[in-house]
């Protein structure tokens, strides 16, 4: 319940209580009145203006209760709750995508924490060697988590990183490997055959993996994922999202576009900056905090 | 000579008719489409709202320009405001202190950091600073070590303290800038939520203690509809002076900036296109306004009519045209605007509704051979063609360098069209034709 109440926490701070009118508001029944409020309510959640009008056609033509048909349409477009997978196979490798800025590299210390804290035998890798200081801020999260950070200096061949850390992975019986990529935009081709040649690199060395490649997105930003993850699934197949900075105001509906588009699920959420700030996604508990 | 020609501009100048003033009615669809691209921008919903019904009830009665639809008129009309909205006057930094403190701010990842270092090269190249960048992130790992490295690629000092007391690293951070002369101290912050009271207090704080000549809020470019809320309630704690966008260098439509800028009426300063530490730009309201509309191809159509369609010239020829007055000179006239306007087929182009014409090639040089010939005609003979004998033909294509038959067959066309130009006339008084204000027949 820890993740609700962040959630609520956020929610009633801007929304002064509006949503809770809204949905009180369509209880007794439909107008276009009333739709019109639950367009808003969506468009400022950042759901988008196309994935809102297919919300509310849906509105409008299914009969039963106002309320639960919303909900219902919000928890259909997101479907069943997917979780992380690991490799029959050990080690387990999962690389973390996205632009700048998104949340990467405090993700990927974050899971090395909770899979460490669960037993595991876990490496980060860091394969950032362009932004400042990127090594040295996985450095820290490894200090944190207690994991081994395989990293080479600054401006190294990233997918030599990459290499080394799976190798090690695989002679030490290291069971998972979190490797932290660069931010990049994916308007840039260049580094996106970067990030191609990562992945080329991990499964020439083990075969089906990366077992996850999960794009990181922040919870702030708006329509701009969409492509983001078009173009980041095209590039390296993405497995899942990380959804952060989901303790701020932001909801985050722009994720109902991308599961409804590009079928690609929310795995984790961020909620804080803190190592046990990172939580499974629950698409009810979602629902519910975008419909309170 | 250019019978095709004569078809397809008159085919798409029938598009291109005024339709009287702007009506609610008329610019419903355009209505439609401009909050939809301002949505899917990410301009926030209330703003869309707001910034559309003063622009709309502004627009209502405007006289549409010839050529141009209502829909069209209207777009231009948005952006016009937009780069309005966007513009205004302190778009530099107002730096009058010794030493002048600038203080960034803004939520987690937006860039901070990165801005404070472009800053300080900034000031640095273009204005002879001395700056000083003082690292005053002590919360995030390796936030400290990430300012002190992009200090050193742009050789401005990094002032660290004892990377602990974030108050005490600012205050001593001004003191270390007034002795050694450093004119220009940049503050960079952490990362926080508006929403984090504790985090606040102490940015809050920290402008008490180092009251800045300039705060500004980094805005991710990418950033969606709740990002306005953050950007008015930093502005309403610490009365930010402006803000930087960053990440523009993708392709994110960047509707925040609208957004923030209506909500807390201060401007943006600067805009950031990428990691690299000169990747820093001032910022253009009107490249903004663009990227945000995204209708650039109806704006510039309307501008490049407005602009180049010089507007007494075109009433007195059409005056002309119908009393069948028509000369060369006129016709030269004609091509001097159809000139201006870029090439014909770039024109052609930008016309809504003629993808018909789109894979019709016309003969740029067509145009340039009956420039020539007109060119060596004598001003008797451009305003007076009936006089152009055998002689004068032979004359006028030896000048321009074309054949004889050329000259024949241009000046045929022109007999044609001065009968068509009547038969037009006639055809209005009985109301059966529109205004034809721009016909080559
Ligand atoms: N409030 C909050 N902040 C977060 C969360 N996740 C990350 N952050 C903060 O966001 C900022 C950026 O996080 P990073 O992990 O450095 O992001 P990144 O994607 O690795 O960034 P680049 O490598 O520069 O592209 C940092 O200040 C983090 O502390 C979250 O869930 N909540
Ligand atoms: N492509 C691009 N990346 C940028 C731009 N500005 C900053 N970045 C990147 O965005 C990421 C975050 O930038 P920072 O400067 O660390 O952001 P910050 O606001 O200081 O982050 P916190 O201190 O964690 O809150 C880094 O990867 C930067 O390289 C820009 O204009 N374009
Ligand atoms: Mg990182
Ligand atoms: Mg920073």
């Amino acid at each position: 319940m820890a993740m609700l109440n962040f959630l609520k926490r956020g929610l009633k701070k801007t929304k002064d209580g509006f949503f809770g009118r809204a949905i009180s508001m369509i209880k007794g029944g439909i107008t276009a009145e009333k739709l019109e409020d639950i367009q808003e309510l969506l468009l400022l959640s950042d759901v988008g203006p196309e994935t809102s009008e297919y919300i509310i056609e849906k509105m409008r033509k299914e009969k039963g209760d106002p309320v639960e048909v919303l909900r219902n349409t919000l928890i259909d477009l997101l479907g069943i709750d997917e979780r992380l997978k690991f490799s029959q196979i050990p080690p387990t490798v999962y690389t973390l995508v996205g632009v700048n800025g998104s949340g990467k590299t405090t993700t990927a210390g974050k899971l090395a924490w909770r899979f460490k804290r669960d037993g595991k035998r876990v490496i980060l890798a860091a394969a950032d060697t362009f932004r400042a200081a990127a090594i040295e801020q996985l450095k820290e999260w490894g200090k944190r988590a207690g994991v081994p950070v395989i990293a080479h200096q600054m401006g190294a061949d990233v997918g030599a990183v990459a290499y080394d850390a799976v190798k090690h992975a695989i002679s030490n019986g290291i069971d998972l490997v979190i490797i932290d990529t660069a931010g990049r935009l994916h308007t840039k081709d260049n580094l996106m055959r970067e990030l191609e040649k990562i992945h080329k690199v991990i499964s020439k060395l083990s075969s089906n993996q990366p077992t996850e490649t999960l794009l990181v997105l922040d919870a702030t930003i708006g329509q701009n994922a969409i492509q983001q993850a078009r173009i980041f699934d095209k590039s390296v197949g993405l497995t899942g999202i990380v959804l952060t900075k989901l303790d701020g105001t932001a909801k985050g509906g722009m994720i109902l576009s991308i599961k409804k588009e590009l079928g690609i699920p929310v795995k984790l959420i961020g909620i804080g900056e803190s190592v046990e700030d990172l939580r499974d996604f629950d698409t009810f508990k979602f629902v519910d905090a975008l419909l309170e | 000579m250019f019978e095709n020609l004569q078809e397809r501009l008159s085919e798409a100048f029938k598009l291109l008719k005024g339709k009287g003033k702007i009506t609610e009615n008329n610019v419903r669809e355009a209505l439609r489409q401009v909050k939809m691209s301002l949505l899917s921008a990410d301009v926030n919903y209330k703003v869309v709202k707001e910034f559309m019904d003063k622009v709309t009830s502004k627009a209502l009665g405007e006289k549409v320009i010839k050529s141009v639809t209502p829909d069209q008129q209207f777009v231009k009309i948005v952006n016009d405001e937009l780069i309005d909205l966007l513009g205004g006057k302190e778009h530099g930094l107002d730096l009058k202190s010794r030493p002048s403190i600038i203080l960034m701010v803004g939520l987690q990842g937006s860039g901070k950091t990165t801005v404070a270092a472009k800053l300080a090269f900034w000031l640095k190249k273009k204005s002879g600073r001395n700056p000083l960048l003082v690292a005053d992130d002590i919360y995030r790992p390796a936030a400290i070590e990430q300012l002190e490295i992009l200090g050193k690629s742009i050789d401005v000092p990094v002032f660290v303290g004892d990377r602990k007391d974030s108050y005490k690293i600012a205050k001593e951070a001004v003191n270390f800038a007034t002795m050694k002369g450093n004119d220009v101290v940049i503050v960079d912050t952490a990362g926080r939520l508006q929403i984090d009271e504790e985090m606040m207090k102490e940015v809050e704080k920290i402008a008490d203690l180092t009251k800045p000549d300039e705060i500004l809020m980094v805005l991710d470019s990418m950033a969606g509809q709740d990002v306005v809320n953050a950007a008015a309630e930093f502005d309403r704690r610490l009365t930010i002076t402006g803000f930087v966008v960053t990440k523009l260098d993708g392709d994110s439509r960047g509707g925040v900036a609208l957004s923030a800028k209506y909500v807390t009426g201060k401007s943006i300063k600067f805009v950031g296109v990428g990691e690299k530490l000169d990747q820093l730009d001032v910022f253009y309201p009107d490249r903004m306004a663009s990227r945000i509309l995204g209708m650039g191809d109806v704006v510039s159509l309307v501008e490049k009519v407005q602009e180049n369609l010089d507007k007494k010239k075109m009433e007195e020829m059409e005056k002309r045209l119908r009393k069948a007055q028509f000369t060369f000179d006129d016709f030269q006239e004609q091509l001097k605007q159809v000139k201006k306007m870029g090439s014909l087929s770039s024109v052609l182009e930008m016309i809504p509704g003629v993808p018909k014409m789109k894979n019709i090639k016309v003969d740029e040089d067509q145009l340039v051979h009956v420039e020539a010939i007109i060119n060596s005609m004598t001003k008797e003979e451009r305003a007076n063609p009936g006089i152009i004998n055998f002689s004068r033909k032979k004359r006028i294509a030896a000048g321009s360098g074309r054949t004889l038959s050329e000259v024949s067959k241009l000046i045929k066309s022109y007999e044609n069209m001065k009968k068509m130009i009547k038969q037009f006339g006639k055809l209005e008084k009985r109301g059966k034709l529109g205004k034809f204000p721009f016909q080559f027949k």
